[in-house]
């Protein structure tokens, strides 16, 4: 493959691989916040692909003008999830909200497969791409990329320079001491999981914006989301993202190289690399 | 170990579930066990980890699709005779297991159950890739398998007698474990791992152990269940739904007990064998599965074995 | 008085002849995929068995022997996963007394099930499985109604080779058993043809993003794409194809592009073709049956949508059985396996025979597939039937419009 290829591909790499990023920034937020791995995380991007499918066609809404009652939606949802299912866990081995949000799970797909088939489903979404050479980079793929960047600064800057984020924070380092300060915790662990279910929605609806999809396609984007929280470390947004960066980039760079169907054996060993050699993630800000 | 109730009443389980197909030679009941021993056997090996040592392995059906990968292969090209492939298998996985067990047992709670996901996804995309395996169109073993054990109705009974013996073996292990020394030292890493070391108790060298260990009996369990069946493939064989019904069943039970997750993968299959063949609820059994399961982890954590304890806590003594 | 009427009405049915009413019934098991990613297809193809069932039974059932059976089916639900396939089909054999069986939907749980179905010695009708492997260990009982997996692009091939016989072909395909085995015929008959391939790769079936994978097509330089995989693959490969725009010349993908739904990727599905085990446009002469037409009528107006190859597959299936146990005369498993191997007819799917040699006992050997493509009819985007020539009713798309 030509050289020029390669670097096509790479870019178009980096490009998917930051709504990887954005996919895994609510998982690992909730996971830095209060120590539950929320296996929901797929079936909520599935639901928030469905979200832009149903608002698009049903209602003729222009897709990205989804992104706010995606979001909207999405955090009142994680709060009624956080009730359900995660409260009573908060502070007992991570095993049972493992098994608690796994068991949601399990209802949400049962629902959803009863209700609507494993049908898939496309919304063709089209916006002039850029291109160079034999290659397109196509506008949706660019959009995506600079949103999910975009929704990762503002996250940041909510993270760290807002009161609400940094009892978050607080919450997230010592949970004991910001209860002693006087922050209501429970509170806050609703709002830190609602907004992360709310991330994972609009990933979603962003993902819809570049494929189709069907009721189970949450699952490998969860996998994914899995590689890439290990990769920027545990309840590091930016770390997320730059985890998901590294994710596409690594299938860009691999793809020309190797055949394809070696892609999958790779992430997965370089996962299992990275947990082991980086506890703390490649990218971590801090070693732990 | 004989003195103990419980050991009793581990023979009695076996028992029945030698016995009662073979009055009158149940055909049906024989095929719905079948899946039953094979959960029985995944969960209290599981629990050796799980309910021990308190590590979440989410992968365990890693070490039973490659057990049978290897049973299977070794009949087919080589043409091993069933219990050579068998002992191979089991000894090959368990080697397997030791080596990928030193590598990701450093790491502790959640990071270890990502890892053992990391570690049956890898291993299934290795093996499409993987031509002597048949890549990801599997492998088949013709009908002229059955013959060195008499034809296949024959075979399936030897099957379900072996696989019955296998879950007999790994119930007596996990009692055995739970009364040793050895035993008692992955409690106390399930419990605080950290004072474990201080206090002397080689944590590296048990984790490792249980982990080879608890991969054995489920390579067999693989073995013979994919030679029944004549035929593997990667989605088939690695399937962490298996390993997750597993968890479920041990939480259904009861984890850390011998009982619990025998009990709870019998209730577990008859209830999903019932729920899969009723016309009103197979287009819901997921979500009755879902709702059952998060029901038991929100008010019920200790399983069916934590609810009777806490009635009757002297049965604590008694039914372990 | 009561006493006599009751005498009388019970002598009454006793007496009449029993033209309308069926003596027995025959059970006929199966498992389908109500749950999991085989879901869409398995329905479809139960859907078709199901209104055969009907149909049959509101005809007063089937004729053998003097009789008549009605037909019942017992039917679980196997979660689109091998795991229980067996164990479901043993069920299905030794409880619920089942005498004939349908296959699963999908090669690989057909696999499965063929293991049961041949150590119980019971006919298993095939309408969903299309790979080779199965009818080559040495079966006695199936019989596959369906093109097999070998000849599903042959002929795409043929018609690219009409248009463009030094076309360079590209191969990209999901690894899966059934894919691989399209693809490994495909490969043979493209290289006998004299295409220059230029790929060949799959790629794991649950890849989700094609970029790096298109943009490696693009590199190549290929005028021809066959490969995909099943529903979302070969969808999102047709997508980004489009966005990439890569515009190939010709893009034959399986599975995806014969379901309606495909024409919801807008301007991406145009000229995308694929093999058809049948579609309306085709004019078969049944020599028995209801025609093409008339089997799409019924389909309608019981279920309100379009019926696809896979309806048409299950129905046809049962139309097969049906025949062979009237040839047959009887309900007995080796006198219809017998009439089975037998069989040689036409009917509104087209023509079915079976291999009747134990080196692929069961392979369907008649039947062909069709290559339908998506073009434009009055500016929209419709499926029809481009190849063979004979049986077309749009003429061949090529190259497919650039953008």
């Amino acid at each position: 493959m030509s050289g020029i290829g390669i670097i096509a591909s790479i870019i178009d790499g980096v490009l998917v691989g930051s709504v990887y990023g954005l996919a895994a920034m609510g998982l690992t937020l909730i996971w830095g916040v209060m120590d539950v791995i929320n296996l929901t995380h797929g079936s909520i991007i599935v639901a928030g692909m469905f979200a832009l499918y149903l608002l698009t066609s049903a209602l003729g809404i222009s897709p990205y003008v989804t992104l706010v009652p995606v979001l909207v939606g999405g955090f009142l949802i994680g709060l009624a999830l956080y009730w359900v299912a995660v409260h009573r866990m908060i502070g007992q081995a991570p095993l049972m909200s493992l098994l608690s949000t796994f068991s949601v799970n399990l209802v949400l797909i049962g629902l959803g497969t009863a209700l609507w088939g494993t049908v898939f489903y496309n919304v063709p979404v089209s916006l002039p791409g850029l291109t160079w050479q034999r290659y397109t980079f196509p506008g949706t793929h660019i959009l995506a990329a600079a949103l999910s960047a975009v929704i990762a600064a503002c996250l940041y800057v909510f993270l760290y320079r807002t009161q609400l984020g940094k009892a978050i924070r607080a919450v997230a380092g010592n949970r004991q001491a910001a209860e002693l300060v006087g922050i209501p915790t429970t509170r806050v662990l609703a709002l830190a999981f609602g907004l992360g279910v709310a991330l994972a929605g609009v990933s979603g609806m962003l993902i819809a914006t570049l494929f189709p999809f069907t009721l189970l396609s949450g699952d490998a984007y969860q996998l994914k989301s899995f590689v890439v929280i290990v990769l920027g470390g545990l309840g590091n947004p930016a770390g997320a993202l730059l985890g998901g960066i590294a994710l596409g980039l690594l299938e860009g760079l691999v793809t020309p190289f190797i055949p394809v169907s070696w892609t999958l054996v790779i992430e997965f060993a370089l996962f299992v690399v990275a947990l082991i050699a980086f506890p703390g993630g490649v990218f971590a800000l801090r070693r732990s | 170990m004989l003195r103990r109730l419980s050991f009793w009443i581990i023979t009695l389980f076996i028992a029945v579930f030698a016995i009662a197909p073979a009055i009158g030679g149940n055909v049906e009941l024989r095929e719905s066990l079948v899946l039953a021993t094979v959960y029985v056997t995944l969960a209290t090996n599981l629990n050796i980890m799980l309910g021990y040592a308190g590590y979440i392995n989410f992968g365990s059906i890693v070490f039973f699709g490659l057990g049978g990968y290897f049973c299977v292969y070794l009949m087919g090209a080589p043409g091993w005779p069933l219990p050579v492939a068998l002992f191979a298998a089991g000894t090959a996985v368990s080697a397997l297991a030791l080596v990928f067990g030193l590598g990701i047992l450093r790491l502790r709670g959640a990071y270890f159950a990502l890892a053992t996901i990391g570690v049956n996804e890898g291993v299934q995309a290795f093996v499409q890739n993987f031509d002597p395996f048949g890549g990801s169109s599997g492998l088949y073993l013709p009908v002229t398998m059955f013959k060195p054990l008499g034809g296949p109705m024959e075979a399936l009974w030897v099957v379900y007698f072996l696989l019955v013996a296998i879950m007999g073996a790994s119930l007596y292990l996990s009692y055995a474990v739970k009364l040793s020394k050895f035993g008692l030292g992955l409690l106390s890493i399930g419990q605080n791992e950290d004072a474990a070391r201080i206090l002397g108790v080689p944590t590296r060298r048990y984790k490792a152990l249980a982990y080879s260990v608890s991969a054995f009996l489920p390579a067999l369990a693989g073995g013979l269940y994919f030679f029944k069946s004549a035929f593997i493939q990667p989605s088939d064989a690695f399937d962490l739904t298996f390993s997750t019904e597993a968890i479920v069943i041990i939480m259904l039970g009861g984890q850390g007990t011998i009982i619990g997750p025998a009990l709870g993968a019998y209730l577990y299959e008859e209830l999903r064998g019932w729920l899969l063949t009723s016309d009103t609820f197979s287009h819901f059994q997921l979500v009755i599965a879902g709702t059952l399961l998060l029901l038991i982890v929100l008010f019920v954590p200790g399983g069916f074995m934590g609810w009777l304890y806490g009635r009757w806590p002297r049965l604590r003594k008694v039914f372990e | 008085m009561k006493l006599i009427a009751l005498l009388a009405a019970v002598t009454a049915i006793a007496v009449t002849p029993a033209a309308f009413a069926a003596d027995d019934t025959i059970i006929i098991g199966m498992t389908q995929s109500q749950t999991g990613s085989l879901n869409v297809d398995s329905v479809a193809q139960y859907r078709g068995i199901e209104m055969w069932r009907d149909e049959v039974n509101a005809a007063g059932g089937i004729a053998a022997g003097g009789k008549h059976y009605k037909v019942k089916f017992v039917s679980y639900d196997d979660q689109s996963q091998g795991g229980r396939v067996q164990q479901l089909y043993t069920r299905l054999i030794v409880q619920d007394k089942a005498e004939f069986l349908f296959a699963p939907y999908s090669s690989g749980l057909t696999a499965t099930a063929a293991v049961i179905s041949e150590q119980y010695g019971k006919v298993m009708i095939i309408t969903g499985g299309a790979e080779e492997k199965t009818y080559t260990l040495g079966n006695k009982y199936l019989f596959q109604v369906i093109t097999p997996a070998g000849h599903y692009l042959s002929g795409a091939l043929e018609a690219l080779h009409s248009k463009n016989p030094k076309a360079r072909v590209a191969f990209v395909y999901s690894d899966d058993p059934f894919s691989k085995a399209v693809i490994s015929a495909a490969r043979d008959q493209a290289k006998e043809a004299g295409f220059d391939v230029v790929i060949d790769e799959s790629y794991a079936p649950s890849t989700t993003d094609f970029g790096p994978i298109v943009n490696k097509i693009i590199s190549a330089r290929a005028d021809a794409l066959f490969g995909g995989g099943h529903y979302p693959d070969s969808a999102t490969l047709a997508r980004q194809i489009y966005d990439q725009k890569a515009n190939l010349k010709w893009e034959s993908l399986l599975v995806a592009p014969g379901d309606a739904k495909f024409a919801t990727l807008g301007p991406a599905a145009l000229g995308v073709s694929t093999g058809s085990q049948w579609e309306l446009p085709v004019k078969f002469t049944p020599q028995f049956g209801p025609t093409g037409k008339e089997f799409a009528e019924k389909f309608k107006a019981t279920y309100h949508i379009d019926a696809d190859y896979h309806s048409a597959s299950g129905y046809a299936g049962g139309m097969i059985l049906q025949h062979a146990i009237e040839q047959a005369g009887s309900v007995d498993p080796e006198k219809v396996a017998a009439a089975l191997n037998k069989t040689d007819v036409t009917i509104f799917f087209g023509h079915v025979k079976c291999a009747t040699e134990p080196g692929d006992h069961g392979m369907q050997v008649a039947h062909q597939m069709v290559v339908a493509q998506w073009v434009e009819e009055n500016g929209r985007l419709s499926r029809q039937v481009v190849w063979p020539r004979d049986a077309a009713s749009a003429p061949l798309l090529y190259p497919i419009p650039s953008h």
